[in-house]
This record gives structure tokens, C-alpha cells and sequence, in this order.
């Protein structure tokens, strides 16, 4: 279990700066907002919405092969499609 | 031989000296020994008769053929499990475990499961697990998690080699390619593939890093999907902390896995469409979510610039004396107030004052002279005279009268 465990804690999900957009897009759209706020929540909208482009456009990742060996440790290995020409 | 010395000596003589000699409890807990491992889990059909349904709440009836007669019974708690209405001369499969009832020396069979007659074997097992998972709550919706909309990793638990993995793989890829893919291979059909296929969804838990998981295969026949009817596979799944989407075959096929699974996919590609978001929508929504940001910035910077130039404009701000304007008002007001308090005052003294005017005018002498008195006065003194005895004959006396005075000189003085 001494695998890239920090990968997906240090980034906070899709879904949650996904919803904080949302969220900022809303309040500012309610109005209800004092103008210096309005402009920060504006920065953030635009710098979140950028972050969540660029994870979109982010390069494919390899596709791993997760098993188990003998000794009862799990091993991710990078995995090849070679019978792909059935 | 050696058990026979174990027992009274009187009756020791009667027996074959080479047989051993049991109690009856002895004997029954052999036959109960060597038949109960020997016939458990067993299915058998046969017509129910001598039906009856105890007030304790077990049920028990004969199963016979027509050359052999089978006790069962049927207990309460296992009943309730079961809908099919039972009665005499009804055909059914029984399936349960042969036991010995050493108390009254009989065998029978512990009833687990009934079905009718004319349902094939592989079906009759699937109907029996999927109503004691069903009665366990396996399949209770309390129990699905909900799916990540936005999954960073995808756990796929399949054979690593035929269509359905490439087509999840190509799927994924097309729709999201920042996804990561974990495969964990596994043989989906065949002897033991139940168990590779349970300890694929622990492997994957074990690690962790997946945000959803797909456990499935291509179709087949229904002996082919059979792993996935198997029970460890649907234990395995409820087990599971990540969630499972099935995707067994295609659409018609529905496997216990597809009932225990957290979402059922009709084909592993519906699968994959169903786990990921799609990347051109995904773009699609962001751009949105900008444009309305940016609007609603800009409309909310306009209205403010808006009240700003209202307020700037106004007659107040323009005409700062307007602002001084309520003040005055009030001061004036106040000072009316001020003014016309103490006129009253004033004025009431005034009146007062008038009063006591005419009140002391009436006490004056001159009003008394005016009314005919006059004032007598000896001269020269001008010591008022209030009796006659006061002047002499001859001496000389003024007399003032209400206008003017008279001069005049005493002839006569008269006593009263």
C-alpha cells in the first residue's frame, strides 16, 4: 500500500470546485452582494472556471493494471491493451 | 468387541461375540452423524400431503412419490420467507437439509425453500438467493450510494481481454480523458470465477483510490453470466465502500449483481456513458456558468454605477442650502412658539394688571368726591376736619370737591 496515495487527496474533486462556481455564479447573479465582494467572487469564478478547463483538457492518463501478487501486496502496473485485435 | 465389555455383563452372553452393542441414543447419534453431512443443501420434488400448519407457526407435511414418503417440516421463521401458498396434493421442489430427530427416531427434511414444479435447477437456485438476499436487505435502496458525478478515477473489474473492457475503455476515453482508469483483470466465467471476480471488488477497495467502480462483461449465455448470480459476488458488492455500477451482459439479463449493484448499467458501455461526465458538455456548462458570471459582474457594476450618478445628480447635492432648508423650518417654528408663549403671558398679566386697577380706582377718594362727598380742610393747616368740634366760628376751612375747591369761613359749628 506504499502507492501515489497523495494524488487524489491533494486536489480538491471536479464536483467541489465545480459546485463552488455555481455557487459564486448564483450569488452574484441574486444581486444581493456588496460590490467589493462582488468583485472577488468574480476573480474566483474566473480563476475556478480556468482550473476546471484546464482539468478537463488534461493530457489522458495511462490506464493501470491493479492486482494482487503473491505475497498479498497490491501492485499497479501500467497496463497493455495487446489483444485488442480479436 | 472392546465396546461390548462396556456394557451390563448379565446380558453380555446374548449377544454375538463380534458385534458391538449401542445405546439407542448411541446408534440414532450415528445414523444422525452419517446422514445429516451427507444431505445438506439438497433439492428435492416430489407432491405435498398431510399438509398442516401447527399454531406455533411450523408447518408440516409428507412429500411423497409414488413408491416413497419424505417428513418435512417447515419452521415458522423460514415460512414467512416464503410467498407460495403450500397445500396437499400440490407438485413442488423442496430444497433444505436432512435431519435426524433422534427423539422420536425419524428423519426429515428442515424445509428452506420452496418453489413450485417445472422451474429448472439454475433458476431454482437464483430464485432462492435472490429472495434471501432480498429478505437480508441486500437490495434495499437505503443501501445505494450515489454515484460522483465527476469521477477523477474509474475502477474497471472485468476480463482484461474481449470487447466489453475495450469498449469501456474507448468510451471513457472519449469522454473523459483526464480520467484515470484503474483495471482490475478478472475471470468473468468459469469455475471459480465467482471468487476472482468478489476479489476484484475487494482488491479495488483495498486500494482505494477509485471514485466509482464498474463490475461487469459482454453477454452471454445465462450459464456465462453465472458468476455474476453467485452469492460472494453480491456480498461483495454490498461490502463495497466505492460505489458499483453493474454491467452484465446485454440489456435483458438481470443478475443478482444488478440488484445488489449501487446503479445498474443495461451493457458496459451504457456503463462507462453513465459513470462519466462528457468532456464537450462539460465545456459546454463551464463556458456557460463564465458567461453568466461575467454578465452578472457587469450588470451588477452597472447598477451601482447607476445609483452612484442618481445620487451625484441630485437636488441635494446640487443645492447644498436645501440641506439647511428643514433645519430653519424648525428653528423658525420654534421661535413662533417662543414669541407667542410669552405674548400670552404677558398678555394675561396685562389683564390681571387691569383688574386690580379698576379695584383700586373704586377705593380712591377722588371716586367717593365724585360721587357728591367733599373734603373739609382747616386752614392753614389743611388738617382734615372730621368733627365739627374740630374748628371754631370764624375760622377759615377749604372744601375740596370732586372738581375744584371752595374757600370759605365758618358762621355756625353744630354738635351731633
Amino acid at each position: 500500500m506504499n502507492m501515489t496515495k497523495g494524488k487524489m487527496t491533494d486536489q480538491e474533486p471536479f464536483e467541489a470546485v465545480l459546485a463552488r462556481l455555481e455557487q459564486n455564479v448564483q450569488t452574484l447573479e441574486s444581486g444581493e452582494v456588496a460590490l467589493e465582494r462582488a468583485l472577488e467572487l468574480f476573480e474566483e469564478g474566473i480563476r475556478l472556471s480556468r482550473e476546471l478547463n484546464s482539468r478537463l483538457a488534461a493530457a489522458e492518463e495511462k490506464i493501470k493494471e491493479l492486482t494482487r501478487d503473491s505475497s498479498g501486496d497490491l501492485k499497479l502496473n501500467d497496463f497493455e491493451e495487446a489483444e485488442n485485435d480479436e | 468387541m472392546t465396546q461390548g465389555r462396556l456394557f451390563d455383563e448379565e446380558l453380555s452372553y446374548m449377544k454375538p461375540l463380534d458385534s458391538p452393542v449401542f445405546t439407542v441414543s448411541q446408534l440414532t447419534r450415528r445414523i444422525k452423524n452419517l446422514l445429516e453431512p451427507e444431505f445438506t443443501d439438497v433439492w428435492v420434488s416430489g407432491e405435498i400431503s398431510n399438509y398442516t400448519k401447527h399454531s406455533s407457526g411450523h408447518h408440516y407435511f409428507t412429500l411423497k412419490d409414488g413408491k416413497a414418503e419424505l417428513s418435512c417440516t417447515l419452521w415458522r421463521s423460514t415460512a414467512s420467507t416464503i410467498r407460495l401458498k403450500l397445500q396437499s396434493g400440490m407438485k413442488a421442489v423442496l430444497y433444505g437439509d436432512v435431519n435426524v430427530y433422534e427423539l422420536r427416531g425419524r428423519y426429515q427434511l428442515n424445509v428452506k425453500w420452496i418453489v413450485e414444479e417445472g422451474v429448472g435447477q439454475l433458476e431454482l437456485k437464483l430464485r432462492e438467493l435472490r429472495e434471501r438476499l432480498d429478505s437480508e436487505g441486500l437490495f434495499d435502496e437505503s443501501h445505494k450510494k450515489a454515484l460522483p458525478r465527476f469521477p477523477a478515477t474509474v475502477a474497471l473489474v472485468t476480463s482484461p481481454t474481449g470487447a466489453a473492457v475495450r469498449d469501456m475503455i474507448n468510451i471513457i476515453r472519449r469522454r473523459s480523458p483526464s480520467c484515470r482508469i484503474i483495471l482490475c483483470p478478472v475471470a468473468v466465467q468459469g469455475p471459480g470465477a465467482e471468487l476472482k471476480i468478489a476479489e476484484g471488488i475487494r482488491i479495488v477497495n483495498e486500494h482505494g483510490q477509485a471514485d466509482v467502480m464498474i463490475v461487469g462483461r459482454g453477454g452471454g449465455s445465462i450459464e456465462d453470466l453465472w458468476s455474476f448470480n453467485e452469492e460472494v459476488v453480491a456480498r461483495a458488492i454490498f461490502d463495497s465502500e466505492i460505489p458499483v455500477i453493474s454491467a452484465v451482459g446485454h440489456q435483458i439479463d438481470y443478475t443478482i449483481a444488478d440488484l445488489v449493484a449501487d446503479l445498474r448499467a443495461p451493457t458496459p458501455s451504457a456503463a462507462a456513458e453513465i459513470a462519466l461526465p462528457d468532456r464537450g458538455e462539460m465545456e459546454e456548462k463551464l463556458t456557460d456558468l463564465r458567461t453568466r458570471l461575467a454578465s452578472a459582474a457587469v450588470r451588477l457594476i452597472e447598477s451601482s454605477k447607476a445609483r452612484l450618478s442618481a445620487a451625484s445628480e441630485s437636488y441635494m447635492l446640487r443645492r447644498p442650502d436645501e440641506l439647511l432648508r428643514t433645519p430653519r423650518l424648525r428653528l423658525d417654528e420654534m421661535h413662533s412658539i417662543v414669541v407667542e408663549s410669552v405674548n400670552h403671558i404677558v398678555e394675561s398679566c396685562r389683564s390681571r394688571l387691569s383688574i386690580l386697577d379698576e379695584k383700586s380706582k373704586a377705593l380712591s377718594p377722588r371716586a367717593v368726591l365724585g360721587r357728591g362727598y367733599a373734603v373739609c380742610r382747616r386752614l392753614p393747616g389743611m388738617d382734615v376736619v372730621r368733627e365739627s368740634s374740630e374748628v371754631s366760628k370764624g375760622e377759615k376751612i377749604e372744601v375740596e370737591l370732586s372738581r375744584g375747591r371752595i374757600t370759605g369761613q365758618v358762621t355756625a359749628t353744630h354738635d351731633p
